[in-house]
């Protein structure tokens, strides 16, 4: 533990999010291994390490997505404002529209725009139309899209660029008005310029949302996150702001990942 | 590392998006996609695709034979009589009317049965079980079933229907033996069309607080509308032309039916006597003709409104 002092130094009312303690194992299979990890409120924080490493699954406990799949057991504790979103009697729906996750692909519905973005507030049961088109409005606003999109609302969401279809995603997440958004490699399948629109679209929201990503781009992580987590195979190695993670880290094996020198599977 | 189909869909969902991006005509360009190499093409080579298209061309030259067969010796019987009388002596005389509405009612009765049944038991498949040893039992079920000759449900409807629980011979009768029969149809192509939508979609339902039912209904059933449809467009198409089924279960009355307790006679069973007890030729390639061309219309039909529905969903 002594690996991270920072932990201890942080101000808990900053934070939002606060991982501490977890193991996670698929089966047999340990994925993560005593994780301990705070997300601050309307900050930035990147994850990063070698494909395999465990990123994704820590963002999957986040919302709890990981419960979708057979046979994952995690065991330690996870807390968003201060409440533990694995004890019993959690409201899973409900934490998943206050902590929404944009994935790896752009993924939209094979729907039109307008239905894309009313998906979210429709499962979670509002049928008004007027408030429904109000969301949508300020949904598209939110991700950057209002002008571009305005005039083809009813247009195929899969008729956009990809990326577009990835910003169309994080506006489908926005009218959830979720807190935290959870960004997993959300540029590894989009073109450079495409890429930018998605940073500083989070530097956007960083605004009013606490925002976690994973990515696999070191220069990303450098320019578009406030603190870095580095992990290596299902443990964090170490955490601390971005500037000294890579300017300055303490562990030897992040100096070696940040600048290229460790093995990247 | 081993990359197994959970894996953070880097494999399995890459390929998705793949093929999404095909549907939109980006992506891949036409450099893959350049057919096989023209030149140099072995004999061997040259006379495998000459087979391969004499097939392609006996299959549609047979089936355009029947239908042009059917329809030449059956269409001068289709007057407007024949169409909206019921017949009389036996049908030498007449027309076919009761024949029509029983073949569509039966039919619907089957369907409105087997589509629910089948459909649920698809979802249930996929989405539900995660028990091995059920999915199993029931899809070789299913498996067997498909396999089946017809006349054996007819026998089966029969005596369980029809004797058993002394349904008589009835629309009822008829439907629950087609639907039956149709069945594993349905549940197989429903299956695969669940299958066939990318795990994305399941993922970003329920990451949007949506619950387990809302996902399948709103994100999972849309999506694989057009494969589900495919299937119940096929199954209609073999539960209007059955004979061997519904003789046994719906009877052969020529009565029209005024509930679904009523005996009914379908076209092709009508077909079937007029042509076997050689009451009339010329009658029999008209009810033959009529049955021919309700085919036909419910393929253009099922072509249309899957174009409709692809369209305005993508
Ligand atoms: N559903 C799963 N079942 C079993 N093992 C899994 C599953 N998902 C991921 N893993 C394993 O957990 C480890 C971490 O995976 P992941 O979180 O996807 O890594 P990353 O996102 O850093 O590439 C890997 O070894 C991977 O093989
Ligand atoms: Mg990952």
């Amino acid at each position: 533990m002594a690996e991270f002092g920072i932990v201890e130094e942080y101000d808990p009312l900053e934070m939002k999010m606060e991982v501490r303690n977890v193991d996670l194992f698929y089966g047999q299979h340990q994925a993560l291994k005593g994780i301990t990890l705070p997300f601050r409120e309307q900050r930035i924080t990147a994850i990063i390490g070698p494909s395999g490493c465990g990123k994704s699954t820590l963002l999957r406990c986040l919302n709890r997505m990981n419960d979708t799949i057979e046979g994952t057991r995690v065991t330690g504790h996870i807390t968003l404002d201060g409440d533990d979103i694995y004890a019993p009697g959690t409201d899973v729906r409900a934490l998943r529209r206050r902590v929404g996750m944009v994935f790896q692909r752009p993924n939209p519905f094979p729907l039109s725009i307008f239905d894309n973005i009313a998906y979210g507030p429709k499962v979670n049961g509002l049928k008004d139309k007027e408030r429904l088109r109000h969301i949508v409005r300020t949904s598209l606003e939110g991700a950057g899209l209002w002008d571009d999109l305005k005039d083809r609302l009813d247009g195929a969401a899969l008729d956009l660029s990809l990326g577009l279809q990835q910003q169309l995603c994080v506006a489908r997440l926005l009218a959830t008005k979720p807190e935290v958004i959870l960004l997993d490699e959300p540029c590894s399948a989009l073109d450079p310029i495409s890429t930018l629109h998605i940073e500083e679209l989070m530097r956007e929201l960083s605004t009013q949302y606490t925002v976690v990503i994973v990515t696999h781009n070191m220069q990303q992580a450098a320019r578009a996150s406030d603190y870095t987590a580095f992990m290596l195979a299902g443990e964090l190695i170490e955490y601390g702001t971005t500037a000294k993670i890579f300017t300055d880290p303490d562990s030897e094996r992040t100096e070696a990942y940040v600048t290229g020198k460790l093995h990247r599977t | 590392m081993t990359s197994a189909p959970w894996e953070d869909g880097s494999d399995g969902r890459e390929e998705r998006g793949g093929r999404e991006r095909d549907r939109q005509g980006r992506s891949h360009g036409s450099r893959r996609g350049g057919g096989l190499p023209r030149g140099g093409d072995s004999l061997a080579e040259r006379s495998a695709i000459g087979l391969l298209w004499a097939a392609a061309i006996s299959a549609v030259a047979v089936l355009g034979f029947i239908v042009v067969y059917v329809l030449w010796h059956g269409l001068p019987q289709l007057t407007p009589e024949f169409l909206l009388q019921s017949p009389s002596a036996m049908g030498r005389e007449g027309g076919i009317l009761p024949t029509i509405i029983g073949t569509v009612a039966v039919t619907a009765v089957g369907l409105i049965i087997a589509i629910p049944l089948g459909v649920g038991t698809a979802i249930y498949l996929t989405e539900y079980t995660r028990s091995e040893a059920v999915t199993a039992i029931i899809r070789f079920g299913a498996e067997c079933l498909a396999g089946i000759p017809s006349i054996i449900f007819g026998l089966f409807g029969f005596l369980f229907f029809v004797i058993y629980l002394k349904m008589g011979w009835s629309l009822l009768s008829g439907g629950l033996t087609l639907a039956a029969m149709v069945l594993p149809t349905i549940i197989r192509t429903t299956e695969e069309a669940i299958k066939a939508v990318p795990l994305s979609h399941r993922e970003v339902s329920l990451s949007l607080g949506a619950t387990r039912w809302q996902t399948v209904t709103r994100a999972v059933l849309p999506t694989a509308m057009p494969g589900i449809i495919t299937g119940v467009m096929l199954s209609i198409g073999r539960a209007v032309g059955e004979t061997a089924a519904v003789i046994f279960t719906a009877g052969s009355s020529l009565r029209l039916p005024t509930s679904i307790f009523s005996p009914v006679r379908t076209m092709s069973v009508h077909f079937y006597i007029l042509a076997r007890e050689g009451i009339s030729m010329p009658r029999a390639y008209g009810t033959a003709a009529v049955l021919v061309l309700l085919i036909l219309a419910i393929n253009f039909a099922a072509y249309w409104a899957m174009n409709r529905f692809v369209a305005r969903r993508t």
